[in-house]
Parts: structure tokens; sequence; C-alpha cells
């Protein structure tokens, strides 16, 4: 049995269904985010671990516990707040220690504790601060060593960098994930911010609508998502209408021309589906013999640097493709004539 | 000086004048006990009379009473409308402004009409019932200032949060009140638990009605039977309440985790 085990975990708020047929394994210290919209029901979930919402049926374990009707004070869970949370009543030493306080821990106990949670974290000449003299990276910190401290089973994280600028976000980003792999802790992520969930996890839970869209490796994710919403949620996607002509050779019509997919896919005749590719994948020209080719012109050429974003008009819809800058070699013009080409591999057939 | 400014300072003199005018008076008179010249004969006479000590000392007992047991009402109640039931923050803002609304005489009398002798709970029939009924009544007058003080702190932090941070680690309902909440909204608590004392001291209808030697009662007496006394009196209430002022703005300088400029 898997060291967190949420089944057929439902919750509504009055007439809606917020989060509809939950299921999640999660092993001992694993690293797991929940990625998705805002309303996706990501927060809710990790709300129903924590114990700060009932659920309206389905059930937790947590190391083969049922904690489902326990109260959040009794389930020895950690959580780390978008909002910090520190108490600001109390010093960082006290906040750290608030924990332990609770559960009768010696002074002695406490202080030591303390010391080794404020070095993990970076701060020990903090110790005696009150959470206002501190920045918001460092409230952060502060924050998960707090909930570290008491030793918990599983640490919840709910969006804790999202009020955090770019710069302090990608290194507590990292930090955290180091924190967490040193102690080999379980953790449970809720972020709306694709980047930051594909960096850190060992596997992601992408939810729309309540649903657990797909759950996969970052890798998985991003290559062979599972559904629509996945492969547009994640990452960049061009997305182009297409007729099915014949779905057992893989061919389809795009604009009037017929294309070979050279895959198979479940479709009928006439069925309008959507073919999806990463802007990396695609590049100008015909490549190798094995490749989807297809003809249009350029529309919109966006120079970002060290890559180039090129927009292709084919057939009336668009397809981005990037490519690497070099300098000897200029974008072409708005209005050239083009073939652009991916491997077939690279092309993801999904339902209209 | 603009000429828009010159109007500002004279409506500032004016206002300024309407309110130390009198004071300035009253502290004068209260100066001339004695023929000869200023002295503060009249306080000496006022803060010797064992009566004064007794009743001023029965209405401070009294109003510290009354604090706790408002704090002990509002704060839990002011805490879980915020975090649990929003929704009835109008319902419960209405019920404790009632207190302003309806005179206390009224309130007194529905008191007297319930609790005498006669009824099923007798309280006014013996002193410590009397003095519970005080007690409740005064309690019941404070709610406007007291409720209206806590909810104001606790809009200045983010109570769901701290309540699910430290129910995380492990904490129940006391502690969360006793350790996270009320401390952070100390300064609040003690702004309207100065308020609830200058009410408290200065109360007059209850005390009469309820036959309570207290302070207001006192100072009605005092003010219908002597002269120069009673505005000393005056000057010494004035000082209280302005001391309660000064140490509101005092604690809230020097709290140790207050973000207010030192």
């Amino acid at each position: 049995m898997a060291f967190l085990d949420i089944q057929h975990l439902e919750k509504s708020f009055g007439p809606t269904r917020v989060v509809k047929d939950f299921n999640l394994n999660i092993e001992r210290g694993e690293f797991v985010s929940f990625l998705g919209p805002s309303g996706c029901g990501k927060t809710t979930v990790l709300r129903m671990v924590a114990g700060f919402e009932t659920p309206t049926s389905g059930a937790i374990r947590i190391d083969g516990r049922e904690v489902t009707g326990l109260p959040a004070n009794r389930r020895n869970i950690g959580m780390v707040f978008q909002a910090y949370a520190l108490f600001p009543n109390l010093t960082v030493a006290e906040n750290i220690g608030f924990g332990l306080k609770v559960a009768g821990e010696g002074k002695a106990a406490i202080a030591r504790r303390v010391r080794e949670m404020l070095d993990l974290i970076g701060l020990p000449q903090l110790g005696g601060r009150y959470p206002f003299q501190l920045s918001g990276g460092q409230q952060q910190r502060v924050a998960l060593a707090r909930a570290l401290a008491p030793r918990p089973q599983v640490l919840l994280l709910d969006e804790p960098l999202s009020a955090l600028d770019a710069k302090v976000r990608i290194s507590l980003r990292d930090e955290i994930r180091r924190i967490q792999r040193d102690l080999g802790i379980t953790a449970i992520f809720v972020t709306h911010d694709q980047e930051e969930a594909l960096s850190i996890s060992d596997r992601v839970v992408v939810m729309h609508q309540g649903v657990a869209d797909q759950v996969g490796t970052p890798f998985e994710i991003y290559n062979r998502p599972a559904t629509r919403f996945v492969a547009q949620f994640v990452g960049t996607l061009n997305l182009l209408d297409v007729d099915v002509l014949d779905a057992t050779t893989g061919k389809v019509r795009l604009g009037g021309v017929p294309v070979a997919l050279d895959q198979p896919f479940h479709g009928r005749p006439g069925e309008r589906i959507s073919l999806a590719m990463r802007p990396e994948s695609v590049e100008l020209g015909r490549g190798d013999s094995d490749r989807v080719v297809l003809s249009g012109e350029i529309a919109a050429v966006h120079f970002l640097g060290s890559v180039i974003r090129i927009r292709v008009a084919v057939a009336g819809q668009f397809v981005s493709l990037d490519t690497f800058n070099q300098p000897d070699r200029p974008p072409p013009s708005v209005g050239t004539p083009v073939e652009v080409s991916l491997p077939h591999r690279d092309l993801m057939v999904l339902a209209a | 000086m603009t000429e828009g400014r010159l109007w500002s300072w004279l409506a500032v003199a004016l206002g300024g004048l309407y309110f130390l005018l009198p004071l300035v008076g009253m502290f004068d008179f209260s100066m001339r006990m004695q023929r000869d010249g200023y002295s503060f004969e009249a306080y000496r006479v006022v803060l010797a009379d064992p009566q004064f000590q007794q009743t001023f000392g029965y209405s401070v007992v009294l109003a510290l009473l009354t604090i706790v047991l408002g704090i002990a009402i509002i704060v839990p109640t002011a805490y879980f409308v915020r975090l649990r039931f929003p929704g009835l923050r109008p319902v419960v803002e209405f019920l404790t402004l009632l207190p302003l609304v309806i005179p206390p005489i009224v309130i007194v009398f529905g008191y007297i009409r319930i609790y005498n002798t006669s009824s099923v709970l007798p309280l006014t029939g013996s002193w410590w019932g009397t003095n519970l009924l005080i007690l409740f009544g005064y309690a019941t007058l404070s709610l406007p200032y007291m409720y209206r003080s806590v909810d104001t702190g606790l809009r200045t932090i983010d109570v769901g949060s701290l309540t699910e941070a430290a129910q995380s680690l492990g904490s129940g309902w006391t502690r969360i009140l006793a350790v996270v909440i009320l401390p952070n909204v100390f300064v609040s608590v003690l702004s309207g638990a100065f308020l609830t004392f200058a009410i408290v001291i200065g109360e007059y209808v209850f005390a009469a009605l309820l036959n309570v030697g207290s302070f207001g009662p006192y100072m009605v007496w005092m003010g219908g039977n002597r002269a120069y006394e009673p505005s000393a009196l005056a000057v010494v209430a004035f000082a209280i309440t302005w001391a309660c002022m000064a140490l509101i703005q005092l604690v809230t300088r020097f709290s140790k985790f207050s973000t207010v400029r030192r």
C-alpha cells in the first residue's frame, strides 16, 4: 500500500462538485505537484488532506492509518501557506518551536531542533527577529522550517512561491526540493505554474474541473499529454484542426491538402480531430524523410534574443516554431513561402 | 501664508477653543476653593473623602470585571464570526449596537422586572445577585465598543491562515485563541477595554436604579451638594480618561512585534 493513499475523494460545496472521484497513491519520500488553473480543485484536495475541509465522500490514509475524519491538529501534517502565516507576535525561533511546544517537548529539545531548522534554511542568525523584520523569501523559509520542525509525516505546500518575486521564486523552489530530498519527506506541492511543477516534482497531477486529468512524471506529462486540456495547459502547443481521411493508415486532410501522418489513430472518416505539436519539435524545411511536412508562409517573426519564434500560416491556421538565433543567418521575412516539418513521433493526435 | 491656509488655522483654533475653554474654566473654578488664591484644596477634600475612595474603588473593580467578562464573550464571538460565519457579521454588528439604540433606563427596567424578588431568578434580592446583574448590564453596555475594537483588530490579521497554521502544528481552539489570536489583537482589545473602563466609571442610570454605591451616583450627589468639589471631580475624571488614551498609544508604540514606527 502507498504511503499516502487517496481514494474516490469527492467534495461538493452546495450543488457544485469541486472534486470528482479523485484517486492518488503517493510513495514515501515522493514529491508530487498538483498543477492546474484557478478553481480546478487542487487546493481543495490539499485542504482535505490537511484536514481543513471534510470530504463529501472518499477516504484518505497516511501510512495505513485512516485520517479522513481526524481533525487537522491530530494528523501530524506540516503545511506551508501562500501568505506565510507566521505568527506576528512570536520571534522566528518561537515560530519554529511552536509545534514542538504544542507537542510538549522540553525547552532544551526545542532549542536544539530550532537551531537545526535555522541551519537547514540557512538563516542561523535570525532566530531573534520578528516576522515583520524579514523579507518575503526569508519569511517563507521560516514557514517551511516551522512546518518541518515537529517532524510531520507529510509536508503540504499551498502555492508557497506565488507571493515572491521571480528570482527568489526560483532559488527557493530549488531549496524546497533540496530540503525535501535531504529529509526524505513526502510532499505535495500545489501550483498553477507549470514550470515550477515540471522542474521540481517526481510526479505531476494535472487537474481540470475537479478531476485528475493525468498523473505522471514531468517528462510524460510534457511529451505524452493524455488529454487535450493537459496538452494545452502544459507548455506551449500548436493545434491544427484536420479532417480524418483514413485513420488506420494515418491520413488526414488539412485545408484541402492530404497529409500523411504515418501513424494510425482512432477516428472515423470525415471526423474533425486536432493535431498537436510543440514549437521546439517543428523545424523550417523538409528535413529527412521520416517527417510530416506542412506548407505555408511566414506570418510573423518574433526576435526573443537567443531564440526566434516564427509563426507560419498553414491553410488558414498557425504553427509556431522556435529556432536558435544564428548571427550569420537572419530570420526569414514575413510573406515568404516555406515548408515546415516535424518527426512523426512528436505529433500528437487529440480528439477535437 | 496663503489665504486658504489662514482659514484652515482659524477653523482649527476655533474648534480648539470650543473644546478647551470650558475645561480651562472648570479647572480654574476647581482651584478657587480658598478665597485668598489658587489651591488644590478641592482636590484634597475630594480625594480624602472616604465615600470617594469607597465608590471609586468599587467602580474600578466593577470596570475590571466587566472588561474580563467582555473579553471572554467578545473575542471568541468576533473570532468565530470572522472565521466560520462571515455571513452573520451584519447580524452580530446590529445586535452589539443595540445598547446604543435602547436607552440604559429601558434595559435596567427590564432587568428589574425580570429579576425582581418575586421572579424565578430573584437577583435583585441579594448583594451578590445585584452585583452580578450590574456586571452583566455593564458588559452589555460595553458591547458596541468592545466588539468594534476587537473586530477591527481581527481585520488586520489573516485570521484564517493563522488558525490553520496553528492547527496544522497541533493546536486546539483554546491555545489558538490564547496564544495566536489574542496577543495579535491585544492593542485593539486594550482600546476596547479602556473605553469600557471609562463608561463603567461614570455610569449613573444602572447604579442609581439598582441602588448600588458606585462612582456615578456619588458624582451626582456631589454635584447637587457641593460647589468646588464637583469641578475637581470632573477634572480628575478627565485626567483618568486621558491617561487611558495615552496608555493605548504607549502600548501600541512599544508593542514588540508592532510595525508602528517607533
